[in-house]
């Protein structure tokens, strides 16, 4: 008997008891369901996850000034001015595979244009900053030397400021109003979307470090060219773990702290904490793996108990088949590709079950849904193995049947 | 040399009450073209006689040869291929697949044998046709009334052009009217060179045939050759006695 017949007559035995069929897949159906539907979320989820990760910038660290003791009480982060802008340009100087260090000092401030006014953060920055958080202008240009260097009065808007306070006008060379300090608006920033934590990044206005220094964070940060933190972006991520050893080191020394002194910054490995994410998203996958197994061992042996209730039943038909000239075999095989076939459909449908809740559940969150096609053959493809590995017992029982004795069942 | 060839064929069930001797050394030729009946109380040996001349089972004493093959040799596959090739089974029962069709279940036996769809449909139309259900074909067996559907498995077992019909009391499930119908169409089938065999223990079955094997506790107590009935006569018969 070739397959496609013997697919054709599975396929018969299967639609002529449709109910208990089904009843029997649903166990597969279930559980691929939940597994495609899990899988589908989880990486979807995973996706935007990696996205807000990235869109901080690859390859980042982070230092931050505190982290001292003064007379026994312990400062948090930030706490101190310990950090400077020539730290940042030391480490880049000094510290190999470095791509870019970038001092920020970040503030909150009323921004007015005409009658319109908004709260929005305001951070001091140079052109490295815009290199390590991989930012690009949407429209004009970003800060010139020149503008860095001696702290003049232009600002950069973010997305939300601009779109605030502008509407649909060009927010290009107007003046906004910070701190009483007329800006003049010399460029836009891409949009960055929301970040890891939730943060609106476009609800900002970038300034030049020193003009922020001067004119609008107060005079903490005004003395010792001090900032708050220090973006570090490295060229690969190999070198990471060794290039913040250097540079813990390099502060170390610049700080002239002593030996048994504690640091008096912190330093944080940005794609270290994506790594860390990734690695929680792999135990979560192979949570889902478990259930997925134990679904399947469920709905195998329902194949499988049903199976055995169809050969007890087809026994006459058994007999039958034996007595006209089947071979074991071919007995053998028309019932394992019968479990076989039942076990795919379930599969088969699982899938399909399994999309549309993923899509009900990504929409109503926002999420992409995620499906990749392997997803989906691996799982009608191990479907089908439960159906050959429970499905093997009852057809071997068929096969071993005794042509007379199984003629004579009633 | 004649078509079915035991010598001292025994079976014996070796039950945990002790041993069953259902069938005792028996010797027994029949020829080719022959029209046998084999006849017996329950319990003569005559089922177990019928189980090892299709191949079903096997001895285990003697020897046994159909069409010259030495069937206790075979394995299970080789009994398979056997009764695929040179038997042709019709059952009290009839046994057809219910959710078949006519022509389908007439196919079964093909399907083993390893014909494509096409020769498989033509050969089943063929037998169906041979049996007098040619336009009966797409019906299913619920469809088909008792004798129909013995003609079916009759058209079964034709397919695969059988060098023996093996019939197991073949009129047992059917009035005596379609009786004598089925009975002239093995008589019918019988003069145009097959071999039929039919097991029963009815003995108006058993005055259609040409030659009578009686069984009684696993050994033949008589063997005689007859002028069978013909089964059309009491046809006659029957619808001269509705007329009048």
């Amino acid at each position: 008997m070739s397959l496609m017949e013997a697919l054709r007559s599975a396929l018969q035995a299967i639609t002529a008891n449709a109910l208990r069929s089904v009843l029997t897949m649903l166990g597969i159906i279930i559980g691929v369901a939940a597994v495609i539907a899990m899988v589908a979320i989880g990486s979807g989820a995973k996706a935007r996850v990696n996205d807000q990760i990235r869109s901080l910038g690859a390859n980042l660290a982070i230092i931050s000034a505190g982290n001292v003791q003064v007379g026994g009480v312990r400062l948090g982060i930030g706490a101190s001015s310990s950090l400077t802008d020539e730290d940042a340009r030391a480490i880049k100087r000094e510290i190999e595979g470095v791509e870019a260090a970038a001092p920020f000092i970040r503030g909150q401030a009323q921004a007015i244009y005409q009658g319109t006014n908004w709260s929005t953060a305001i951070q001091a920055v140079d052109n490295d900053f815009f290199v390590a958080r991989e930012w690009d202008m949407a429209s004009g240009r970003g800060f010139d030397p020149e503008e860095l260097r001696r702290g003049e009065i232009v600002a950069i808007l973010g997305q939300t400021v601009a779109r605030t306070l502008f509407g649909s006008d060009d927010p290009l060379d107007q003046i906004v109003r910070v701190r009483n300090t007329p800006f003049k608006v010399i460029g836009v920033a891409a949009s960055k979307g929301q970040s890891a934590f939730g943060q609106d990044q476009d609800d900002i206005i970038f300034v030049p470090l020193e003009t922020g220094r001067r004119r609008i964070m107060g005079r903490n940060y005004a003395k010792d060219r001090s900032v708050a933190s220090v973006f570090v972006k490295f060229e690969q991520e190999a070198t990471m773990v060794h290039g913040i050893g250097e540079i813990r080191a390099l502060l170390r020394q610049r700080h002239r702290l002593a030996e048994d002194a504690e640091d008096d910054f912190t330093v944080r490995n940005l794609t270290e904490i994506a790594n860390t994410a990734t690695a929680s998203a792999r135990t979560l996958s192979f949570l889902l793996a478990a259930v997925a197994a134990v679904s399947l061992l469920v709905g195998g042996i329902g194949i499988m108990n049903i199976m055995l209730v169809s050969v007890t039943e087809r026994t006459r038909e058994i007999g039958l088949r034996l007595a006209v000239g089947a071979r074991p075999r071919d007995v053998l095989s028309q019932f394992l590709i019968e479990a076989t076939t039942l076990a795919s459909i379930g599969g088969a449908l699982g899938v399909a079950l399994g999309l549309g809740i993923a899509v009900v559940i990504a929409r109503t969150a926002g999420w992409p849904v995620l499906v990749s096609l392997e997803s989906v053959l691996i799982a009608v493809g191990v479907s089908g193995l439960v159906g050959v590995f429970f499905g093997f017992y009852p057809a071997r029982r068929a096969a071993k049947l005794d042509p007379i004795e199984a003629l004579r069942r009633e | 040399m004649a078509l079915i060839e035991a010598r001292e064929l025994s079976r014996i069930y070796s039950l945990d009450a002790g041993r069953v001797v259902a069938l005792d050394r028996i010797d027994l030729d029949i020829d080719a073209g022959d029209m046998v009946a084999i006849m017996g109380p329950s319990g003569s040996g005559k089922s177990t006689l019928m189980n090892l001349i299709g191949c079903l089972d096997k001895p285990t004493g003697g020897s046994y040869r159909l069409d010259g093959v030495m069937v206790d040799r075979l394995d299970a596959n080789g009994l398979a291929k056997l009764r695929n090739q040179k038997i042709g089974f019709v059952f009290q029962q009839f046994n057809l697949l219910p959710r078949a069709d006519a022509a389908t279940n007439a196919e079964l036996p093909m399907l083993y044998a390893g014909l494509d769809r096409k020769a498989r449909r033509r050969r089943a139309l063929d037998a169906l046709a041979r049996v007098g259900l040619a336009d009966r074909w797409h019906h299913r067996p619920m469809q088909l009334s008792g004798g129909q559907q013995q003609r079916v498995a009759i058209a079964r077992a034709l397919v695969n052009d059988p060098r023996l019909l093996l019939a197991d009391e073949p009129t047992g499930a059917l009035d005596s009217k379609t009786a004598l119908d089925i009975l002239a169409l093995f008589q019918k089938l019988n003069r145009e060179g097959m071999t039929v065999v039919i097991v029963t223990h009815d003995p108006e079955v058993a005055r259609h045939a040409r030659r009578v094997v009686r069984f009684r506790d696993g050994r033949i107590i008589s063997d005689e050759r007859q002028e069978p009935v013909r089964a059309e006569d009491g046809l006659k018969e029957l619808q001269a006695e509705t007329a009048a």
